[in-house]
């Protein structure tokens, strides 16, 4: 895969910059770092944050440092679908343990972990301000809410179906 | 009595459209005909305390605004909801996109800022498309962009999503991070209002305080201040969660007590199953826990009344903050020890690292609870964490590691027997909770306080 952002999305990136002072371009850096996650692969590899310096001229030891301090940006390979379960107070007071549990023993990994397949990666993560409506996860862009058993199997079945089409 | 979501229920109240026919905007209009220094007094004469947790009078940070020549100044909206316990400023987002908008654009006219950023949890993805669109029709309709209304004044707002750190709702975290550094919090003084983000003067406030903008320049300060009682004037947004029968958000004016907000249909509508209440945390989760019987009579044997003042009557020792509003509630089944542990996790996982005490401190603080929680503490352990919590508080940069102390704090002084149980009994804690044995006749306070 080449590391570069196709013409629209170089447009964007010029947009992006421009919202913030002349100069002060590397205020870009983060919404940038979304943008390379979702194109290359759900996560950022070094040549990826690499290419990140480049557009926004900075030295590559700027993106690694913000990269790897905010928990969204994923450092190592992950699933296709990234399972990221809320197990903060309110949450665990509504059974995200529970939830949590439920998913390892489905689809049989840890914390942390990636199925072999490649499809999910299940993600333990702190509060993420839904805590009325818990237990949920994060999918994406979306929030899961009020999560059971039974929602949980709807969900890995019809992501599991859509891969195998 | 609600001022900023009397509108939530109405159809597509989301564009803008219907929130222009709801009376929407007029505030923006109102203000173009006021003097920016006249909006800072009807702020002032409100009464309003910052939204986000701290409770600082709005109308007092903005007059700290330096305003050097030829200076460009920001106003940056705090939407980096990320509080336990707290999820309003998702709900106004979500549903009344345009009540921020417009509460930044007057906002912005008061304090001079051109360019306005709101810094949104990076989570809240959906969120940030449904602000831009927000955006891009208050700009198509002339209440964004250059000279709006004839007015003079040119204003452009931005959204800027943040990516998953809990410290960047710190306002100086929230400013390196718009810089596009790491969340790491500077040290105050110079202050944001005279240096801030760019090193610029910038005021930073949370959704909600700029939200409250609107009522309070279209009904007048003093109205405004009317509402409420003392020191907590106008209302306030309340994010309910835990074990309530209906958990989501209220908007209250301050004036109601806390059993009524909880047991009352009006509001949480009591707790699920007929089970009974056993503590509360009533203002996001860095905010000290209470028992059933401190949350409903103040030590002095009052009303407990939802308002800044009643809840933190009594200090720490028997008191509570307003914070965030984030209200967590904990019925007989839930286990103290176990709670408190997941908040010191969620403190550790969110520490900067900058600053020792709370680097180290959260850490051993979530291991030590880790260890009571499987049956494996000491009865020492109890106070090493009163001890550790004690060195953490007041010794770091920002707040963190205050909200950090505070919850351990808070159970231990009130829920120590809790902890002993759990410590002399490793087998049985392992498969039952302690209940609520002494909240009808609570134990006297051990070491703690």
């Amino acid at each position: 895969m080449s590391i570069k952002f196709s013409q629209e999305q170089l447009n964007k990136v010029q947009e992006v910059i421009a919202r913030y002072p002349e100069g002060k371009q590397k205020s870009a850096l983060i919404p940038l770092l979304h943008m390379a996650q979702d194109t290359f692969g759900g996560w950022l590899d070094a040549p990826v944050m690499d290419y990140v310096a480049e557009l926004l001229h900075i030295l590559p030891i700027e993106v690694y440092e913000v990269a790897t301090f905010y928990s969204m940006f994923n450092t190592k390979p992950v699933g296709k679908h990234l399972l990221e379960v809320c197990r903060t107070g309110p949450c665990m007071l509504n059974g995200s343990d529970e939830i949590i549990d439920y998913i390892k023993s489905k689809l049989g990994i840890n914390e942390g972990e990636t199925t072999p397949d490649g499809l999910f990666t299940l993600k333990p993560v702190e509060c993420l301000g839904a805590c009325g409506y818990a237990p949920m996860m994060q999918l994406g862009k979306n929030f899961r809410e009020h999560l059971t058993k039974e929602k949980v199997d709807a969900l890995i079945s019809e992501l599991t179906a859509k891969a195998g089409n | 009595m609600k001022l900023l979501l009397q509108n939530a229920h109405i159809e597509g109240i989301r564009f803008y459209d219907a929130y222009r026919k709801n009376g929407g905007y007029q505030s923006v209009e109102k203000a173009f005909k006021m003097s920016t220094d006249a909006i800072v007094e009807e702020v002032k004469k409100s009464g309003l305390r910052g939204r986000g947790g701290a409770g600082f009078p709005t109308g007092m940070k903005w007059s700290f605004l330096a305003k050097p020549e030829g200076v460009p100044r920001h106003l940056v909206c705090n939407a980096d909801e990320s509080e336990p316990g707290t999820f309003k400023d998702r709900y106004l987002m979500e549903f009344l996109p345009h009540l921020l908008i417009e509460g930044l654009i007057v906002s912005s006219y008061a304090l001079g800022s051109n360019a306005t950023y709101i810094y949104i949890r990076g989570e809240y993805a959906w969120i940030t498309d449904i602000l831009e669109q927000a955006i891009a029709e208050a700009k198509q309709n002339g209440w964004l962009g250059k000279n709006i209304l004839g007015s003079g004044f040119d204003c452009e707002i931005y959204v800027h999503r943040g990516a998953g750190a809990y410290i960047c709702g710190e306002e100086t975290a929230l400013i390196e991070s718009l810089e596009g550094k790491r969340g790491n919090p500077r040290l105050k003084p110079p202050f944001p209002a005279i240096q801030g983000v760019w090193m610029r003067p910038t005021v930073v406030n949370n959704v909600e305080t700029l939200a409250a903008i609107v009522p309070i320049i279209n009904m007048g300060g003093e109205e405004y201040a009317k509402i409420g009682v003392g020191r907590s004037t106008g209302t306030k947004l309340l994010s309910v969660c835990g074990n309530v029968n209906k958990p989501g958000v209220y908007e209250i004016d301050m004036t109601i007590s806390v059993e009524e907000f909880i047991y009352s249909d009006k509001y949480c509508g009591g707790i699920p199953n007929g089970k009974r209440l056993k503590a509360c945390i009533p203002g996001g989760s860095s905010v000290p826990i209470v028992p059933a019987n401190l949350l409903f009579k103040t030590a002095k044997g009052e009303t407990r009344m939802m308002n800044y003042e009643s809840l933190s009557d009594g200090g720490f020792a028997t008191g509570t903050m307003m914070g965030s509003g984030g209200f967590i509630v904990l019925d007989e089944d839930q286990c103290v020890v176990r709670h408190t542990m997941t908040l010191a996790r969620f403190y550790n996982h969110e520490s900067c690292g900058q600053c020792s005490p709370c680097r180290e401190g959260t850490g051993w603080m979530y291991k030590i609870l880790k260890n009571i929680e499987n049956g494996q503490g000491k009865l020492s352990d109890i106070d090493l964490l009163w001890d550790i919590q004690r060195r953490i508080e007041g010794n770091t940069i920002c707040p963190l590691g205050d909200a950090a102390a505070w919850p351990v704090a808070a159970a231990i002084r009130h829920f120590r027997d809790e902890f002993e149980w759990h410590v002399l009994n490793p087998e049985e804690s392992q498969r039952r909770n302690y209940g609520i044995a002494h909240y009808a006749d609570p134990l006297p306070m051990v070491g703690a306080v």
